[in-house]
């Protein structure tokens, strides 16, 4: 034993650091360290030595700074009075609401395509496959411009539905207005009382949840088929209708009315948000239509055969079996997807939509000139949200993996 | 391999694009183009032709100044920009002078460092809506929905005007006149609102021009003129007075006609001071003596460049107002070359 | 017993021949049936898709039936027109040359673009198709110079010069490593170790000048500046301490490598190249002209516009983000936790934000961290953030091919002896780059798509001279469908081409599985 050779008795020489792979790896990372803070001052040095020659300096002061300009779309309070940064997370909100829209839109859009590209209908097929190589092989710029114009011009104005020989109605008796600046919906006033409505609205949600649960244990513990559509639909809505008309109606709706200008009352989805929604949900979807198109072929067809074999209908083999199965297959793929919209949203820029990119990068970076420190910010929120996403479709993924025993 | 493609761009990038530092002229000069910084394009001011010339009102200044400096007044690299790039490429000395529709305002001046070398129009936010709704008024428009080109001081002016007045709107911000244009025809919007000279101008491209109505509100001041980066003083002043060299030769009825017949001499001294042949003008901005000969050779004197591009006779049809020189009661006003 | 049978008259001795299936059963009906009405689902589903298509080619059918292809205007389009439902194709023809080439792009010289994407397809030919002959890869190897010559002009012998450079760094790579004796290459060795240990001393040395010079200039206001001071003085004394150590120890490092040849050849080499193209480029390619002038007017990267630019930016930022995006991979598997960190928060950096923020970047930030004589042009600063985020993208995509691989490939690799780099360059990488092909034209496509952004930073690609020049002129405002539907089109068209090629190439493989 004692006579082999002990490594560490060996002395150490300079050219170990490079021959031996002991030390190899730590001599190459201190030569990144010291090529890394070379970069570093080479950049900052840079950065330093022009700002001082414009005469500028970095300072995110102008966050706290008067904005001076109105934003139409906001989910908090905000006028032209609030700051720069107030700005700011209006536009963040923005954001999230177009992403958050688009990633369901795009999604329920992607499964139904998905599906009938591969339905034995031949026209419906065809018809599938042509919307998605159509989408997936046009810049996603030109189709928000395409379908902004659509949407601006396929639809009437508001001074179309006035007069007596108004070009157009509203619909749902005159509670929906369809216009080319937005849809105009009814919007609920809650009187006093109208928590309770909504509790009792929520209560009857569970009972749902609560019920169909029994009627799923019902059928695998004793094979019993519990009819649940209707129950369902019943319990969805009767009990919040009848607290509302025992409470007499605490709930009304506000109902939009052409005034003026432009209609007013009700809730008004804008335009510009319509436009960007549909066009990233559309041109996304063509992308996730693909992933579930995959995602089904990859399940061998004798699942299928062997559901089909047990007497499924084929609406339950594919929600039943082969569905479930794809999922776990689809959805790593759909994450990037739902990243795609969020980062894609900021073309919001070409319909003037006001998000992040259209406040933060935009008007104010345009309004303080703070170049640097606004695309810097930008970069830092489009980040975080990004993170965000995949680390909670990440936790998602992970539930849904294939739980190997 | 593809490695040496990027290091060819790279050289081919240093011929072309001179650096950022102090002597503006002698890089303008030793490059032998002036790089200046124009719009993507606004019928009238700055706007490729059907054959990729650029035409307008703000070019003509960049040709002048050209033509001053190097003799020749296509000697220009014109660089469009947005609202959102121009000062970048300003301060960045990616171009040498920004001629594009800025407004002088004093945070620009002062605070984003730069020097506005005069005022070669003066204009105003302006209001559009269709005859139809009947508007006399921009107090009338309580509720209304305004589109907005962004990238400007419009949306703050605006801003102002209606919290001033205590009336809501809606605003809505477009990138591009065209855009704005689009969702104004269509009725997605009712009132169309920026400088009151691009209004006239989109306006005359209109299927029925008089259809839509300015209103009589200038909600703003919006002088606008071009500009060059702060520290540079020499260079300032060639841009600064070759801009007034086109606004003297109106005043001194200088015009392209009669340039040539005028530049052998005349009994009028300061005809002859702007013109070369009496004084040292040009060698006190570092030019030649002709230096304003040329920069009038090229379209004219501030009057031509004005009628040429944007006066009553074209489609933009706007007229001089205050605009004019100050002898004809407008606020044009060139100091005296002495 | 035969025989019997076969006299029989009522037995049949030939073959009914077969019989036509009945109408229901065959033919278009049979299809029809199949494929569009085997059901009650089936069927409304036919009749919406049938209406869907129906409505659609009533409307725009006669729009471009109806299409007027010859106006200077949009007002004499609809004069011409008079009211009926059709397209204003004028403007295509009228602006064609700006939606291809741009307005500036000299016409004379439209014939190099067309010459150079022509000369792309063959260049691009041999990386696609492995059937054709390995030889016509040379032909891609002089592309890129070829097409650099073809699309900006100027002298042929600049790019020639440069080609001839890199021919000659490689000739020196290869005598120093292989052909010289392990004696020469000790002295060559040691000079080198000097030249490169003092350089990177004093390299050093001025960085940490830089970082004290940075430190001051933060300064100590505020906690986020103290923060910052400190950090940047760390670094500065850290760079300080190393800057004679480093020296000595890289110049050790390359004159430790004289017996096999390794670093001392990358870094001679290196070091050629560096001084070749700065001091012997110009002085040759000048003097080359000069004996024999062979000149294309040059064209100014400004100038370049319209669908040209896309096809610019999409090509030269693919071909020149997968090298990187190789490395970015090869890092992010790398056991070294500094190396792998910094590909990681490299990758997931641009990966996490979108392109049009990078846009801005190139547009209003990257000139601040460039050395103010450096004024790199906007179509250069573009390039340079397209390309890092098209390498963070392929990386990713690279990783998954290397993850790919079976385990046993590199345990194959090591145990024949082989180290990182060979194994990497001659197992590794090879099979998993294979793997790869199809993620990476998936890539590229979206990459290509994407270069439409570039119009939101004021330059005028397709979509950028659409929405500025051709809309805001005084002829074409209010010209929307006519085109953006040629702007779809065309990308349309190179997009599904690739695509198909995607497709088809992943059948190829998968049937190399079998």
């Amino acid at each position: 034993m004692t006579t082999l050779a002990d490594p560490h008795k060996e002395s150490f020489k300079l050219s170990m650091l490079l021959n031996d792979t002991r030390y190899r790896s730590l001599t190459f990372q201190f030569i990144a360290l010291v090529a890394i803070i070379a970069a570093m001052a080479f950049i900052g040095g840079n950065l330093v030595r022009n700002l001082a020659e414009a005469g500028l300096n970095i300072s995110y002061d102008f966050l706290g700074a008067q904005a001076g300009y109105d934003i139409n779309q906001r989910l908090i309070s905000y006028d032209s009075q609030d700051t720069h940064g107030r700005a700011a997370i209006v536009g963040l909100l923005n954001t999230l609401i177009v992403a958050f829209l688009g990633c369901i839109t795009a999604t329920v859009i992607g499964v139904v395509a998905g599906v009938l590209r591969l339905s034995p209908n031949w026209l419906v097929r065809k018809i599938m496959s042509f919307y998605v190589e159509i989408f997936r092989n046009v810049p996603v710029l030109i189709w928000i411009l395409i379908i902004f114009s659509i949407m601006i011009n396929a639809t009437p104005a508001p001074r179309a539905f006035r007069g007596d020989n108004a070009t157009a109605s509203m619909w749902f008796f005159d509670s929906v207005a369809v216009t080319n600046r937005g849809v105009y919906l009814p919007k609920p006033i809650w009187g006093t009382g109208s928590m309770l409505v909504v509790g009792v609205f929520i209560a009857s949600i569970i009972g749902i949840f609560l019920f169909r649960r029994y009627a799923r244990k019902q059928l695998f513990d004793h094979g019993k088929m519990v009819p649940t559509l209707w129950p369902t639909i019943g319990l969805f809505f009767v009990p919040a209708i009848l607290a509302q008309l025992v409470m007499g109606s605490p709930i009304s709706l506000d109902y939009p009315e052409l005034k003026g200008f432009n209609f007013t009352g009700g809730a008004q989805i804008r335009g510009s948000l319509i436009a960007l929604w549909f066009a990233l949900a559309i041109y996304t979807g063509a992308f996730i239509a693909e992933n579930v198109r995959a995602g089904i072929l990859a399940i061998s067809k004798g699942q299928t055969e062997a559901a089909g074999a047990l007497g499924l209908r084929p609406g339950r083999i594919m929600n039943l079996v082969v569905l479930p199965q794809a999922l776990r297959i689809i959805i790593p793929p759909l994450i990037s997807q739902y990243l795609n919209i969020t980062k894609n949203s900021s073309l919001a820029i070409a319909v003037g939509y006001m998000d992040l990119t259209g406040t933060l990068g935009g008007i104010t970076l345009l309004q303080t000139g703070r170049a640097i420190e606004a695309v810097l910010l930008l970069m830092m929120f489009y980040l975080i949200i990004s993170l965000s996403i995949s680390f909670i479709m990440n936790i998602y993924n992970n539930s849904m993996k294939l739980k190997e025993r | 391999m593809k490695k040496s493609v990027f290091l060819g761009a790279l050289t081919v990038a240093g011929i072309i694009a001179g650096g950022a530092s102090a002597a503006t002229l002698d890089e303008v000069k030793a490059r032998g183009k002036l790089n200046c910084g124009v719009t993507t394009g606004v019928p009238g001011f700055a706007e490729p032709d059907a054959s990729g010339v650029w035409q307008g009102f703000d070019v003509a200044v960049c040709r002048a100044v050209a033509a001053a400096v190097l003799g020749d007044g296509n000697a220009v690299e014109f660089v469009p920009t947005t609202g959102k790039t121009r000062f970048t490429a300003l301060a960045s000395g990616e171009i040498d002078l920004l001629a594009r529709n800025t407004t002088w305002t004093f945070s620009r001046d002062v605070d984003l460092k730069f020097e506005f070398t005069g005022v070669n129009y003066y204009d105003g936010q302006g209001f559009m809506v269709p005859t139809e709704l009947g508007v006399a008024s921009a107090k009338d428009l309580d509720g209304a929905t305004v589109c907005i080109q962004t990238g400007t001081t419009t949306e703050l002016n605006l801003a102002d005007f209606f919290r001033s007045n205590n009336i809501s709107y809606e605003p809505v911000p477009i990138e591009t006149g065209a855009e704005a244009v689009q969702q104004y025809i269509a009725g997605a919007c009712d009132v169309y609102t920026t400088d009151a000279s691009a209004l006239a101008a989109q306006r005359a491209n209109f299927e029925d021009p008089s259809a839509h109505v300015l209103l009589p509100e200038i909600v703003s001041k919006e002088p606008l003129g071009p500009l060059v980066r702060h520290g540079d003083n020499e260079w300032a002043d060639i841009a600064r007075w070759t801009l007034n060299a086109l606004i003297t030769a109106e005043e001194l009825g200088v015009t392209s006609v009669n340039l040539e017949e005028l530049s052998a001499g005349t009994e009028n001294p300061e005809v002859n001071r702007l013109l070369g042949t009496e004084g040292e003008l040009g060698s006190m901005l570092g030019l030649d003596a002709g230096w304003a000969k040329a920069a009038l050779g090229v379209a004219g004197n501030y009057g031509e460049i004005f009628e040429k591009n944007i006066g009553a006779a074209t489609p933009i049809g706007l007229a001089r107002g205050l605009n004019a020189q100050w002898t004809d009661g407008g606020l044009i006003y060139s100091p005296p070359f002495r | 017993m035969s025989d019997s049978t076969s006299n029989v008259a009522f037995v049949r001795t030939e073959q009914i021949p077969p019989s036509a299936p009945p109408m229901a059963a065959s033919g278009p009906v049979k299809w029809v049936k199949d494929n569009l009405f085997s059901g009650v689902f089936n069927t409304i589903l036919t009749l919406v898709a049938f209406y869907v298509v129906a409505r659609f080619a009533v409307f725009v059918f006669p729009w471009f039936y109806n299409g007027v292809w010859d106006a200077a205007s949009r007002k004499e389009c609809l004069e011409i027109l008079d009211g009926v439902n059709g397209a204003c194709f004028a403007v295509l023809v009228d602006r064609w040359d700006h939606l291809v080439f741009g307005f500036k792009y000299p016409p004379e010289g439209y014939w190099r673009i067309i010459l150079s994407v022509v000369l792309l397809l063959v260049a691009a030919a041999p990386a696609l198709f492995s059937s054709l002959p390995r030889k016509l890869l040379f032909f891609t190897a002089f592309y890129p110079f070829l097409a650099f010559w073809l699309v900006w002009g100027g002298s042929l012998w600049l790019p020639l010069t440069i080609l001839g450079l890199i021919i000659a760094t490689l000739l020196i790579f290869r005598l120093i490593s292989s052909e010289i004796s392990v004696d020469v290459r000790k002295l060559v060795a040691g000079a080198i170790g000097v030249i490169c240990g003092a350089g990177l001393a004093y390299l050093l040395f001025i960085g940490a000048q830089e970082l004290v010079f940075i430190a001051n200039s933060v300064g100590t206001e505020g906690l986020v500046s103290t923060v910052a001071y400190g950090v940047f003085w760390i670094m500065a004394i850290f760079a300080y301490v190393f800057c004679i150590p480093m020296g000595i120890f890289v110049g050790y490092a390359i004159f430790n490598s004289f017996e096999d040849g390794g670093l001392v050849s990358i870094v001679a080499s290196l070091l050629f190249a560096y001084l070749a193209f700065s001091f012997l480029l110009a002085p040759i390619w000048m003097a080359l002209n000069a004996v024999a002038p062979i000149e294309l007017p040059a064209v100014a990267s400004r100038d370049m516009g319209g669908f040209m630019l896309n096809m610019l930016l999409g090509t030269i930022c693919v071909s020149l983000s997968i090298p990187l995006g190789i490395l970015l991979a090869l890092g992010r598997q790398s056991p070294m936790p500094l190396i792998k960190g910094v590909c990681v928060v490299f990758i997931e950096f641009i990966r996490g934000v979108p392109l049009i923020t990078l846009l801005f970047v190139a547009n209003v930030m990257l000139a601040y961290f460039l050395p103010p004589e450096s004024n790199f042009d906007l179509i250069l600063r573009v390039i340079i953030m397209i390309t890092l985020f098209s390498a963070a993208y392929i990386a990713e995509v690279i990783r998954g091919g290397l993850a790919a691989l079976p385990k046993g490939q590199y345990e194959a690799a090591d145990s024949l002896g082989l180290d990182y780099a060979q194994a990497t360059r001659l197992i590794i990488l090879p099979q998993a780059l294979k793997i790869s092909i199809p993620g990476i034209v998936n890539v590229a496509v979206g990459l290509f798509k994407d270069t439409t952004l570039v119009s939101i930073i004021s330059m005028f690609d397709l979509v950028g001279m659409i929405r500025g020049p051709i809309q805001n002129s005084t002829e074409w405002t209010s010209v929307y469908w006519e085109v953006y539907g040629f702007g779809a089109l065309l990308f349309f068209v190179v997009c599904y081409s690739i695509s198909q090629y995607s497709q088809w190439l992943e059948r190829q493989l998968n049937t190399s599985h079998h």
